[in-house]
């Protein structure tokens, strides 16, 4: 791996480019279920640019980071040092971790906050093979009526539901698309029978 | 232009404000605490709207700033041009045409939708500080869902006065959890809290910053033999005959002479227009 792999992969232009990264996520969080792109940024395999993009917004040296053994590579941490700063963290201490789903287990070590500061917890950004609307049925704010996405475990997030105020907050990111998961959204596991083909 | 960062803000800030406001989405209404920052402006101009505004802006949106639904009052025409000058963005005074609107104290007229962040400027985001001076007291009240005393606040008006008094800043619940304080809208505007629009409430000196997402329930608080009521005057616009918007008073002489008003200038204005084509 050379080292300009890890110097390049920021923004063109960190300002703007954070500013139009921010606003699909932020629609990606207010919308659950909601695929948006996001680009901008690209880190070394097999951090996809829609995480890389997000690490670039919402990371910086206050923010302790977990990564999920398959994205805790040198490269990853290099590239992480150099664009963020952000220290690698245990998961009892991370505001943000960063891996696959069975990666980021077990849930309950992370923050979930407490009941006067219940934003004092996690934001899980999880790497998927693919994002698409099928599966799970959310419904709750940010959702008019209901949504679908294909969730890894839908039941994780009944149980975090049942938290709620507390809970972990989820990005699930595939290539360059992103796509969010608050604590506030109610998920219905959907028998797999029941779903379209 | 170039004397700026982006939207003024340096990019730290910006990540910091930013964070909170996904962790605001992801916890409707409750108040995230913010570091806030001195703006070029005083305290109880907007400074929190302003932070906000400064955090989500994108060189593609076009920025409306509305003061108690004018756009042309002092306080709206020099945010407006703060963000022309520190960011560069388009602005517009047309509801629909907004990609961003920074409100104080109303809600436009015209239905919010899809692609469209409504930032409201708030004074104090503590519903209950009135009732409760401590934050540690009202922190815990939160924490526990304990909002007796809103109700006995609301239930003392109704004894005193034979209706909730509160007209302005009318407490509601968010998805059935936290009481939030909406800003000092007029409770007329407080039916229109449910939207399809992303809703970001931020308040400079008291540093908090919450949101409502596209939807979310809000039900304005009251009791079941004195439902809310989102009254408003009962005249039409005097200049554009709107019987359905929020109308301000206005003195014309010292002889007792008044007439009503559209507070939303762009609505009453299109509406005129619309009339005159």
């Amino acid at each position: 791996m050379s080292q300009t792999h890890i110097l390049s992969g920021g923004f063109d232009s960190p300002a703007t480019g954070s500013a139009q990264a921010f606003r699909a996520a932020m629609e990606a969080m207010a919308r659950p279920g909601t695929i948006e792109t996001l680009s901008g940024g690209t880190g070394p395999a097999p951090l996809s640019d829609a995480a890389a993009t997000l690490l670039l917004t919402l990371c910086d040296t206050t923010t302790p980071l977990f990564l999920g053994a398959s994205h805790d590579t040198d490269d990853i941490r290099a590239w992480l040092a150099f664009h963020t700063g952000a220290p690698i963290a245990r998961r009892e201490d991370a505001q943000f971790a960063l891996g696959t789903w069975s990666d980021l287990a077990p849930l309950g070590a992370y923050a979930t906050g407490t009941p006067e500061y219940p934003d004092r917890s996690v934001t899980l950004i999880v790497e998927m093979p693919e994002l698409s609307n099928t599966g799970a049925v959310l419904r709750g704010p940010g959702i008019e009526e209901t949504t679908r996405l294909n969730l890894p475990d839908p039941q994780a997030h009944q149980a975090n539901r049942a938290l709620f105020p507390l809970g972990f907050d989820c990005f699930f990111t595939a290539g360059n698309r992103v796509a969010g998961l608050p604590r506030s959204t109610d998920v219905t596991a959907q028998p797999v029978a029941a779903e379209e083909v | 232009m170039t004397e700026y960062n982006f939207a003024y803000l340096d990019e730290d800030t910006k990540r910091m404000i930013r964070r909170a406001i996904l962790k605001g989405l992801a916890i409707p209404g409750y108040q995230v605490p913010f570091a806030s920052r001195e703006m070029p402006m005083p305290y109880g101009w907007g400074t929190g709207g302003v932070q906000v505004t400064a955090s989500i802006l994108t060189p593609m949106d076009r920025l409306k700033v509305i003061d108690q639904g004018a756009d042309d009052t002092t306080n709206a025409v020099s945010i407006r041009r703060f963000f022309q000058r520190t960011a560069d963005v388009a602005t517009t005074e047309h509801t629909a045409e907004a990609s961003v609107i920074q409100t104080r104290h109303r809600i436009p007229e015209e239905r919010l939708g899809a692609g469209q962040v409504l930032v409201y400027q708030v004074p104090i985001p503590e519903p209950l500080r009135f009732l409760e001076p401590s934050e540690v007291e009202t922190r815990r009240m939160h924490a526990l869902e304990d909002y007796g005393l809103m109700h006995v606040k609301l239930y003392e008006d109704i004894a005193q006065h034979g209706q909730i008094a509160t007209a302005y800043a009318y407490p509601v619940k968010v998805s059935g959890r936290y009481v939030m304080d909406p800003s000092p809208i007029p409770k007329f505007d407080n039916p229109k809290l449910k939207m399809g629009a992303i809703q970001l409430f931020g308040a400079g000196r008291e540093q908090r910053i919450y949101a409502l997402p596209p939807f979310t329930q809000v039900v304005s608080l009251d009791f079941e033999d004195h439902p809310f009521d989102p009254s408003k005057a009962d005249h039409p616009c005097a200049l554009c005959g709107a019987e359905d918007s929020y109308l301000d008073e206005i003195i014309t002489d010292d002889r007792g002479g008044r007439m009503f008003v559209c507070s939303d200038t762009d609505y009453c204005t299109t509406r005129r227009e619309g009339d005159t084509a």
